[in-house]
């Protein structure tokens, strides 16, 4: 998993697919950052992702429910269409932001 | 005549061919002409059925996954079945976010995904036999040939 911690805060750069295979390693890698780190805020950066399923829904779900107890945060970032809808549809968007970048 | 065809593979339920199975099912379909669209749309619902198959049909045992694609017309039918443990109660399983595994993270929503991406899922199963999913897309609904339509 490639991630990056800056204070309270872990970026996770998910692969190009996210589906049950490769979602096991960013769940046991991610929880070991969180708890090694005090993060407080999770961004989840889609730049790379062109392909999710629920099993993705399911990681950002679990996230946030480990940082939520201590008032952290799950973000969305560089999401294509594909990706907001899976994220929309599942409903997962009243739990997590999604950053929107400006259109330029 | 009626364009029709057939395709059928068989694979271990190991994770690492989730994305195999997305894709010979996607490339099996691009006969069709279809939108980009339509193909994520299959895609997702194929590795949903198949990622059932191997996490709750055989719990992460290794046995044969099969999955049976049928084009007739512009008709696209995806059937995923192994023969593992079977459901106990079908109707349970379809609710959203029902899950019997929230201990691994999942979410619960990979029938609803199957339903919100294809015209039809059916599901047969019996406990202890199997589970055999069938989906079928229409493809190319919404779409007017450019050439009927007056400039």
């Amino acid at each position: 998993m490639k991630y990056q911690v800056q204070e309270n805060c872990l970026t996770i750069y998910l692969p190009r697919e996210v589906d049950h295979h490769n979602a096991e390693e960013i769940r046991k890698e991610a929880d070991a950052v969180i708890d090694r780190n005090h993060i407080r805020y999770v961004i989840f950066d889609f730049e790379k992702t062109d392909f999710m399923d629920s099993s993705g829904i399911g990681v950002i779900m679990g996230r946030y429910k480990t940082i939520s107890l201590i008032g952290g945060e799950v973000w969305a970032v560089h999401t294509n269409d594909r990706i907001r809808k899976i994220l929309t549809l599942s409903g997962v968007t009243k739990i997590m932001q999604i950053y929107e970048e400006e259109v330029v | 005549m009626k364009h029709t065809n057939e395709m059928e593979i068989r694979f271990e339920s190991r994770s690492e061919n989730e994305g195999f199975a997305r894709v010979a099912v996607a490339s099996f379909m691009t006969q069709l002409n279809p939108t980009v669209e339509e193909v994520a749309d299959v895609k997702t619902a194929v590795s949903e059925a198949v990622t059932n198959a191997i996490i709750h049909g055989y719990e992460d045992e290794i046995h044969k996954v099969s999955i049976r694609c049928r084009i007739s017309e512009n008709v696209f039918t995806v059937e995923v079945s192994d023969k593992g443990r079977g459901i106990e109660n079908v109707q349970e399983a379809m609710q959203p976010m029902f899950t019997t595994k929230p201990e691994q993270d999942r979410s619960g929503m990979g029938f609803a995904f199957m339903e919100a991406f294809m015209d039809s899922v059916e599901v047969e199963s019996e406990p202890g036999k199997g589970t055999c999913v069938k989906m079928t897309k229409t493809v190319g609904k919404g779409r007017e040939l450019w050439t009927t339509r007056s400039l």
